[in-house]
C-alpha cells in the first residue's frame, strides 16, 4: 500500500510537521509531511493526542451510565453515538423504544446531522478564506443548539438518548421553534451556496483536490459524504433501516466526482434533504410514552429541565424520600445496579454525519458492558487522506483535511 | 441474502456458524482467515466486499484469549457478517488482512494497541492511539482503568477508581 505511490522526487525533499496545534487541522490531528518544493511527497497522519479511554471507560460502568462515555467520542454528533449504543443495548435486550420515541430519536439525529454539516461549511469556509460562511454557518448552528437545550438541557454530549426510549418528552413550545428553524433553514442553505458555489476561490481550491476513485474509497472502506461524493450511494438509513427510517422520504445524495467540491455539494443537500426527514417526522409524529413501560429496564427517575439542566423532578423527589419504601429501595436499586444485560455480542450501525457508525457491544451477562467498541467514521476515513494528499500542493492538504471533516474525539475516543 | 440463509449457505465453509439477535457469526482459524476472506469477497452472490470493522475482545479465563471479530458488509446484497478468530496469549499473533482490504490497516493497529495482537505482515506495525513507548495494553482485562503512572513527561500517578474512592 505504501511504496508504489511515492512520486518521482526531483530534489531533497524536507520534513515539515504540521499540528497537533494547529488553526487549520480540525482539532489535534498532527501530519508529518514529505515535501518536495511544495508538492506533497508523503504524509504521515498522527492521531492518539484525544484519546480518553471511551471504551475501556464503558466497562466500569453500568449499562445505563455509559451513554455518557460514548456520546462524548464524536463530539459534533453526540447524539449519534447515543443512538447507536442504546439500540444495540436494546437488541440484546430484547426491547424496542415506543414509537413516539422513535421519531423523535430521528428528528433528533437529524437535526444533529445539520448542526455537524453546518460545522463542516462553517469551519471549511474559514480555513479557506471565506470568513464570512464560518459566522454564518455557526450562526444557524447556535439555533440547533438552542434547540437542544430547550429539549435535553444541553447543548452536546447530551445523553439523551437511553435505553428503552428517551430521558423525556419534548416541553412545550418547542415545536413552533422547531417550524421556525425549518422555515429559515432553507434560505440560509441558498446564502451560503450563492456565498461558494460559484466563488472563484473557493471552486478553485476544491474542484478536482482530493480526488478519490470509487473502488479506492471502498477499498478504504470510507463511509459517508466522502464514500458518497465518489458515487457510491451507501447510505444506512436506506440501506438497513433503523428506527422506522423507512417510512421517511429522502433521497440519497451522491456525486460523482469524488473531489472536495463533490463532498461539499454532498453535504449541503443532506442538509436540505434532513430538513425534509426533520419536518416529517414532526409532522407525523406519535402520541405515547417515550420510554419502555419494563420498570427492570426504564430509568427509575422522573426528568425535568430545570435551570441547571436535566434533573429529577421535585414531585417524584418527594415520592421516593417521603412516600414509598419500595419506590426508593427500587430507585438505588436502578441508579447503583442497573439492568443485566443477556450475554452476546452486536453490531449496530447508524449514519452518523461522517459515516457508518458501528457499535460493538458485547456483553457477558452482567450489569456492566463487558467490552464496547466504536467503529467511528472518520477514524477509517482518515486513512484516505493519504491517497488524496499524495502528489497534491502542500495548500491542497488543508482542503482535503477540510473535506474529510474528521471529529478528533471520535477518531481517537 | 437472510441471515437464515447466510447461515445455511455458510455452513459448509465454516464448522461454526451461528445466529443471534439478527446477526451472523462465523468462526474461522487464523490459518485459513485470508483465504476464507478472499472466497466472501469474491463469491458471485455473497459478494462481502466491504470491510466494516475491526476490533477486538479479551477473555482472559479462556486458552484463545483474544477474540478479533472482522465485520463484512456487501455493497450490493446489504447483508453482513461477523467473522471471528482466536488466538492465544502465547502466540497472538494474526495474518493481516490488509492485502484484500487496505481499509484495515488503522483498525488493525488500534487492536494491536489496545489489546496486543500483533497482524503478521502489516506494513505498519505500530501504536496508533497511545504514544510509541507506552507500556502494556490497555484494553486488556487485567489491566486496571486508571492505576498507572502516566507515561507523559513529568505525569502522575492516577489510582485505580476502586481506590480513588476510599481515599
Amino acid at each position: 500500500v505504501t511504496t508504489e505511490m511515492r512520486p518521482e522526487v526531483t530534489q531533497e525533499t524536507m520534513i515539515i510537521n504540521m499540528g497537533p496545534q494547529h488553526p487549520a487541522t480540525h482539532g489535534v490531528l498532527r501530519l508529518v509531511l514529505e515535501l518536495d518544493g511544495e508538492t506533497v511527497v508523503d504524509v504521515k497522519p498522527i492521531i492518539g493526542y484525544l484519546h480518553t479511554g471511551i471504551e475501556k471507560n464503558c466497562e466500569y460502568r453500568s449499562w445505563m451510565q455509559a451513554i455518557a462515555y460514548v456520546t462524548r467520542a464524536d463530539y459534533l454528533s453526540p447524539l449519534f453515538n447515543e443512538l447507536a449504543y442504546c439500540l444495540g443495548v436494546e437488541r440484546l435486550l430484547g426491547i424496542e423504544a415506543p414509537p413516539r420515541a422513535q421519531s423523535l430519536r430521528v428528528m433528533l439525529t437529524e437535526l444533529n446531522r445539520i448542526a455537524s454539516h453546518l460545522v463542516y461549511v462553517a469551519t471549511t469556509g474559514m480555513e479557506l478564506g471565506a470568513v464570512s460562511v464560518m459566522l454564518y454557518g455557526f450562526r444557524e448552528r447556535e439555533r440547533i443548539l438552542e434547540i437542544f437545550e430547550m429539549i435535553t438541557g444541553l447543548r452536546m454530549n447530551h445523553a439523551f438518548i437511553r435505553i428503552g426510549g428517551l430521558a423525556m418528552d419534548l416541553p412545550d413550545g418547542v415545536d413552533e421553534k422547531i417550524r421556525e428553524f425549518l422555515e429559515v433553514m432553507p434560505k440560509r442553505l441558498d446564502e451560503y451556496e450563492k456565498l461558494l458555489s460559484r466563488n472563484p476561490i473557493w471552486v478553485e481550491r476544491n474542484l478536482g483536490v482530493g480526488y478519490l476513485a470509487p473502488e479506492r474509497a471502498v477499498e478504504l472502506s470510507t463511509t459517508g459524504p466522502v464514500l458518497r461524493a465518489s458515487g457510491i450511494a451507501k447510505d444506512v438509513r436506506r440501506d438497513e433501516p433503523y428506527c422506522g427510517f423507512e417510512q421517511y422520504d429522502f433521497d440519497v445524495v451522491t456525486r460523482t466526482d469524488g473531489d472536495c467540491y463533490a463532498r461539499y455539494e454532498v453535504r449541503m443537500e443532506e442538509m436540505r434533504q434532513s430538513l425534509r426527514i426533520v419536518e416529517q417526522a414532526l409532522d407525523s409524529l406519535p402520541g405515547g410514552p417515550v420510554m419502555v413501560e419494563d420498570p427492570k429496564v426504564r430509568w427509575p427517575a422522573q426528568l425535568t429541565v430545570g435551570p441547571d439542566g436535566i434533573g429529577n423532578s421535585e414531585e417524584y423527589v418527594e415520592k421516593i424520600l417521603g412516600g414509598s419504601m419500595e419506590a426508593l429501595i427500587h430507585h438505588f436499586k436502578m441508579v447503583t445496579e442497573g439492568v443485566a444485560v443477556p450475554a452476546g455480542e452486536v453490531y449496530q450501525v447508524v449514519e452518523s454525519p461522517r459515516g457508518e457508525l458501528g457499535l460493538y457491544v458485547v456483553s457477558d451477562g452482567g450489569y456492566r458492558p463487558y467490552r464496547v467498541h466504536v467503529r467511528d467514521p472518520s477514524f477509517v476515513n482518515l486513512q484516505s487522506f493519504r491517497d488524496q494528499v499524495v502528489g497534491q500542493m502542500i495548500s491542497d492538504v488543508i482542503a482535503i483535511g477540510a473535506a474529510l471533516d474528521p471529529v478528533m474525539g471520535g477518531v481517537d475516543r | 441474502v437472510t441471515p437464515e440463509e447466510l447461515v445455511e449457505r455458510l455452513g459448509s465453509r465454516f464448522g461454526d456458524v451461528s445466529l443471534a439477535y439478527g446477526e451472523v457469526t462465523a468462526i474461522t482459524s487464523r490459518e485459513k482467515l485470508v483465504d476464507n476472506l478472499e472466497a466472501l469477497k469474491e463469491d458471485p452472490d455473497l459478494r462481502f466486499d466491504f470491510l466494516s470493522d475491526v476490533s477486538g475482545t479479551d477473555w482472559p479465563d479462556d486458552d484463545l484469549r483474544f477474540w478479533v471479530a472482522y465485520h463484512l458488509y456487501s455493497l450490493e446484497g446489504k447483508h453482513r457478517l461477523r467473522l471471528k478468530v482466536g488466538v492465544s496469549e502465547s502466540d497472538a499473533h494474526i495474518p493481516t488482512i490488509t492485502g484484500l482490504f487496505p481499509g484495515a490497516d488503522f483498525l488493525e493497529r488500534e487492536v494491536y494497541d489496545m489489546l496486543g495482537v500483533e497482524f503478521d505482515g502489516h506494513p505498519d506495525m505500530r501504536r496508533i492511539l497511545l504514544p510509541e513507548d507506552w507500556e502494556g495494553h490497555p484494553h486488556r482485562k487485567d489491566e486496571e482503568l486508571g492505576g498507572v503512572k502516566t507515561q507523559y513527561k513529568g505525569g502522575a500517578f492516577i489510582p485505580p477508581v476502586d481506590q480513588r474512592l476510599q481515599k
